[in-house]
């Protein structure tokens, strides 16, 4: 017997008080959210709690604050993903912009049904490799879903969000977050979400307390996340 | 390399909490750590108005999946396959290794990355690889800090918790070297700088690892999607850069619905790290070309959880989701530590989880694995914290009843000596008792469902609140003596302990 039948057997056996139509409750009585009022202050102040750099900037304003901290940080090279509205960018110097091409809509029309076989990024010269990401001084992304009452950014590789690896190696992450897409709570933000996509749900900057339960900001993730608000 | 370290061999639990009660640094950093976390916990926990109800959801979901865990494991396969994922199924340790030993092999690399994984401790994955000449390199900052110093996890979130800075720094200075990038010259005990030292020493091994294993916190049985917490960004880079990826996960991790998670991502950071949320959470469904792993593996594990599923009141230990809640507030293993339970899962969880993993139903477990189900004074603290409300103390006396079922006179020495290690001390005895006065109340006077029919017939009085000493006295007849081996404790306050526990 193979061990995925052996297994499902012991499941079967081990189960043998439970009748075969079973169907036990889940009462859904919590809360569908915590707050209703002043959501994107709450965000504000979750994001700061985590020590991460926060400005709420109005639309027409974003790309010289984007400019304004790519200056701050003293970035001379931002890798931008395939997707990024080209006014965030349009305040930077030429050369600054390091574009990748990877772009999930060209890959899936979202049924998982529908996976194409599709050309890795080896074999793409457009899709920037791990040791040039390395090298960036940071990244500028837009994000899917925010989320206040935790504090957190959900990427889910969207347009101007990329693929995984490039809101993790360089280690300076500047984040796109739209008022509109503030949520109150994670199960409101679950229902936002596809679960086909790759998702990455960020709060705060990569931290560590495993010695002596100091807090340390920043071990393998980017050490400094900063976040423009876009009302 | 120095060989693996083992739990293997560890004395019984009486045994090894005696040696580590009398370790004044080992214990004031335990002190400060399971109260720290405990009152973060307490505070976040405290924002949320429905915890509640968010807990009772947590163990109906759980339980919910249990009792259908086959159409779950299979709808998951189903759903990762579409996805492009590989599933495995390995009925013990023995057949998982060998699994991955296989796939790292088909690759052929002789290095894993490896995101922090308590089952591939479980079933000593590191070591197994070793013998097949692939090494594994543990990323977490604390498995790090527990792999360079060839030393055991104490603890499910902070395996080091038992490590103080000047320690880690000089394990760091010694050993970094002989496994990659060394430790920078001049490195200080400060714990940035020992950060920063971690993120050197494994940068270029990210960078470069073709193949990564790693466990999984949640598999969604509906969509197929893995879900993986963690704080450092090492799980992120061994889930996304490499090109094979390996996840071993325990079959009772299934959760039905990808809504479903929406109350365990509300549990599991408020109980474990006491944060809202932890900095970053992975989710990802088979393979994403272009994006992450091209070749996907989900090695499903049973070893031993079947048995566990098998007895109607043990089962629930399944339920857990590893906050590690439970060992912070016990009063029992903030004085020993993690070692002293003599297995990756330490704490209450520990003793009720791993005695059912090795078959103490069988009445063929081994001394140290008998003792643990006493490591415990059933205050009840830990069924309090418990996010998905485990009733640890309801399983601690079922499993006594097994031990003295099927153990002899072997698991009678260890609970006796684990009676004395729990009540020779004053004070230690007053802090077991002022948790359980608190506690008590939370807890049910006759055991619930199938384990009731036990204590009816035992004619318990009130199950969770009786101490060991009771339940020696009710199954004996005589307070428990004392073994010569310790004359120099004080005597028992027999009269308080009789008092306290009426
Ligand atoms: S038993 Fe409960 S409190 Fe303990 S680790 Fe598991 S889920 Fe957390």
């Amino acid at each position: 017997m193979s061990s995925r039948a052996a297994i499902l057997a012991r499941v079967r056996r081990a189960l043998a008080d439970v009748p075969s139509d079973d169907d036990f409750p889940v009462a859904r009585d919590y809360a569908r959210a915590h707050v209703a009022e002043g959501v994107l202050e709450l965000f504000v102040a979750h994001l700061r709690d985590y020590r991460a750099v926060v400005h709420e900037v109005a639309e027409d304003a974003l790309p010289d604050a984007v400019a304004a901290a790519v200056e701050r940080r003293g970035a001379r090279t931002v890798v931008t993903p395939a997707g990024l509205p080209p006014a965030w960018t349009a305040g930077l110097a030429e050369g600054v912009c390091l574009a990748d091409g990877w772009a999930y809509e060209q890959l899936y029309d979202n049924s998982i049904n529908n996976r194409p076989t599709v050309a890795d990024r080896a074999d793409r010269a457009d899709i920037l490799t791990t040791s040039t990401l390395d090298t960036a001084d940071g990244v500028l992304t837009a994000a899917a879903v925010g989320i206040a009452e935790t504090g957190t950014i959900v990427l889910d590789a969207g347009p101007g969000q990329g693929r995984r690896a490039l809101t993790l190696v360089p280690d300076w992450h500047l984040c796109v977050m739209r008022a509109a897409d503030v949520v109150a709570s994670v199960p409101q933000a679950l229902e936002r979400l596809d679960p086909g996509r790759p998702l990455t749900w960020i709060s705060g900057p990569s931290a560590t307390s495993d010695i002596e339960l100091d807090r340390v900001e920043g071990v393998h993730g980017p050490r400094t996340l900063e976040v423009l608000i876009v009302r | 390399m120095t060989s693996p370290p083992t739990f293997l061999g560890m004395p019984p639990f009486p045994e090894a909490a005696r040696s580590a009660v009398s370790n004044p640094q080992l214990r004031h950093n335990l002190r400060k750590a399971t109260h720290t976390i405990r009152d973060k916990r307490a505070h976040v926990v405290g924002e949320l108005s429905d915890w509640a109800e968010l807990r009772a959801a947590g163990a109906a979901i759980k339980d919910r999946t249990l009792r259908r865990l086959d159409e779950y494991l299979l709808a998951a396969e189903a759903a990762v396959a579409a996805a492009g994922g590989t599933v495995h199924w390995a009925a013990d340790a023995a057949e998982a290794n060998r699994i991955v030993a296989d796939l790292v092999r088909a690759t052929g690399e002789t290095e894993v990355v490896k995101v922090k994984s308590m089952v591939t401790q479980e079933i000593g994955l590191n070591e197994a690889l070793a013998a097949e000449g692939i090494r594994a390199y543990e990323t977490d900052l604390a498995e790090l800090i527990v792999q360079l110093g060839d030393d055991l996890p104490s603890h499910i979130l902070v395996p080091a918790i038992h490590r103080n800075r000047a320690e880690i720094r000089e394990i760091f200075v010694r050993e970094m070297a002989e496994w990659g990038v060394p430790a920078p010259p001049g490195l200080s005990d400060e714990p940035a700088a020992l950060a920063e030292a971690a993120r050197r020493h494994l940068r270029e091994r990210f960078l470069s690892a073709k193949v990564a294993v790693s466990g999984a916190n949640f598999l969604v049985a509906e969509t197929g999607t893995l879900v993986v917490v963690e704080s450092e960004g090492n799980g992120r880079m061994c889930l996304t850069l490499p090109e094979t990826l390996i996840s071993v996960v325990g079959i009772e991790k299934v959760v039905p619905t990808w809504a479903d998670l929406e109350v365990f991502l509300q549990l599991l950071p408020r109980s474990s790290t006491g944060e809202r949320m932890n900095p970053y959470t992975s989710m990802w469904t088979g393979v994403t070309p272009g994006d992450g792993p091209r070749d996907f593996h989900l090695v499903l594990l049973d070893n031993g959880r079947t048995d566990v599923l098998a007895d109607t009141t043990g089962r629930q230990a399944l339920r857990c989701i590893r906050c590690s809640a439970c060992l912070n507030v016990c009063p029992v293993y903030e004085r020993t530590g993690g070692h002293a339970y003599g297995s990756v899962y330490p704490g209450p969880i520990g003793a009720i989880l791993v005695p059912q993993l090795r078959g103490v139903a069988t009445g063929k477990v081994d001394p140290q694995t008998a003792s643990l189900p006493y490591a415990s004074s059933l205050c009840g603290a830990c069924y309090e914290v418990c996010p998905v409300a485990i009733d640890i103390p309801e399983v601690l006396v079922h499993l006594r009843e097994q031990v003295v079922e099927g153990g002899g006179h072997r698991a009678e020495r260890a609970a006796m000596r684990a009676a004395e290690w729990v009540f020779d001390d004053a004070k230690r005895l007053r802090t077991v008792q002022r948790v359980a006065a608190r506690s008590r109340r939370l807890l049910p006077r006759r055991a619930p469902g199938p384990g009731a029919a036990w204590s009816d017939s035992r004619a318990l009085p009130e199950v969770p609140a009786q101490s060991f000493r009771d339940w020696w006295v009710r199954e004996r007849g005589a307070p428990p003596a004392r073994p010569p081996a310790a004359p120099a404790q004080p005597p028992v306050e027999k009269n308080r302990i009789e008092e306290d526990d009426r």
